[in-house]
């Protein structure tokens, strides 16, 4: 007779405890940026609602910005490192794709030897990784995870793109992720749509750079064609975010979007149609957009800035290249 | 029931009075959405959604950057109702 297998199981929910922040050590003004693609500060401000953007010095990595970032959110929750037993980076910029960001942060942060593994779903990687880590802890895969965006965007730009170039920046943002008592994050509606896969994205190879074939692989976007994804297509599934939470739109203590661009965040929440009590993250204006890294870090942001939000949920959103998105409400620590 | 070519240029210029804060006045079927009304392709793309709404009609981002003048919008619009 075979031998009757055993099944893990976790606790019922789960919530965010605890975020942790890196920006990159530089801020840079649009007066930085304008010559190359003969541009204005006013030009760049009215297009995107950026004044500057951080962005890391040379020697500074996406590893070293997740790692700080990490230390913070393990601090602030009060669990200590070891029983950190998942740790998942959400990333696209690391120009090293083995060793993983993650096991080299694990290690650093005092959570060797957690799982680790790195996941690439652009600027919607945050929000997977959330629904990953709270899948995980409830079906009892682990039991404390530390989530992190981490990017250092500024090696993957071209300073004469007058696309999307000029609103990246560099950041890690992180949370812990660990059992709760009542329930902390609601079901991500999330999704791709490959068919789109070049409307935004990196142009070239490393082979093609390697034989000759391209310059260095910079990111592109088809900016209309993107914000009309991002706003029209993305308020659907913002809206499907908050029926599966049980929520409406008037139980939002803060909107969370991904920090693209300002006006993608000003036209969203119009079509949300957010009441003014709702606090909207627009971290993007002083940081830029940091892809992976922009939902924690407005996170961290609205936290220290807005500390009665605690306990109030909120709407987060990620949507990029893939194209993908992912969305889900959650309590705010 | 289908738009007139006057009703469809009324109707867009609403739309890009609400967008844009420029007076109906200056929305003319000659005018250039770039060059003579400074309209930004953002501002254009919400127009865009906001006309297809209107009119009942789909433009495609593959269309959109062909639209130079707004005669060209109306008329792709009014077309577009068959």
């Amino acid at each position: 007779m075979t031998a009757t297998l055993k099944q893990a199981t976790g606790p019922q929910y789960t919530r965010i405890l605890s975020f942790g922040a890196a920006r990159g050590e530089n801020a840079v003004p649009n007066d930085d940026l304008i010559g190359p693609i003969d541009s204005s500060d006013e030009w760049i401000r009215q297009r995107t609602g950026i004044i500057t953007r951080v962005r890391a010095n040379k020697e500074t990595d996406a590893v070293d910005l997740a790692s700080v970032a990490g230390a913070e959110a393990i601090e602030k929750s009060g669990i200590p490192a070891s029983d950190i037993d998942l740790v998942i980076v959400a990333t696209i910029s690391n120009p090293r794709q083995s060793p993983s960001v993650s096991a080299i942060v694990a290690d650093r942060v005092g959570a060797n030897p957690a799982a680790a593994y790195d996941m690439n779903a652009a600027c919607a990687g945050y929000s997977y990784a959330i629904a990953q880590a709270d899948a995980l802890i409830r079906s009892g895969a682990a039991h404390y995870a530390l989530v992190i965006g981490a990017e250092k965007l500024s090696d993957v730009i071209d300073p004469t793109d007058r696309s999307i170039s000029f609103l990246l920046g560099d950041g890690a943002g992180a949370a812990v992720v660990g059992p709760s008592e009542t329930p902390g994050i609601a079901p991500a509606v999330w999704g791709s749509d490959g068919s789109k896969s070049e409307v935004v994205a990196i142009n070239g190879t490393l082979t093609q750079f390697r034989d000759g074939e391209v310059p260095w692989p910079t990111l592109r976007q088809e900016g209309p064609a993107v914000f009309r994804w991002a706003v029209w297509e993305m308020a659907k599934v913002a809206r499907e975010a908050l029926e599966v939470a049980g929520i409406e739109a008037a139980d939002l203590a803060a909107f969370i979007p991904h920090q693209a661009n300002m006006r993608i965040i000003d036209e969203f929440a119009k079509q949300l149609k957010l009441p003014e009590t709702t606090v909207i993250a627009r971290d993007i204006e002083t940081t830029g957009n940091t892809s992976a890294a922009s939902i924690p870090l407005a996170s961290h942001r609205l936290m220290a800035e807005h500390p009665e939000l605690s306990g109030g949920l909120a709407l987060q959103i990620g949507f990029g290249a893939g194209l993908v998105f992912a969305a889900q409400v959650v309590v705010l620590p | 029931m289908a738009f007139t070519n006057d009703e469809v240029l009324a109707g867009l210029s609403e739309l890009i009075t609400d967008e844009t804060g420029i007076d109906g006045s200056e929305v003319a079927l000659e005018k250039s959405f770039t060059d003579d009304l400074d309209i930004d392709s953002i501002s254009m793309m919400t127009i865009v959604v906001n006309a297809e709404e209107k009119f009942g009609v789909t433009i495609p981002d593959d269309e959109v950057k062909n639209l130079k003048t707004v005669g060209d919008a109306v008329n792709f619009i009014v077309a577009g109702q068959a």
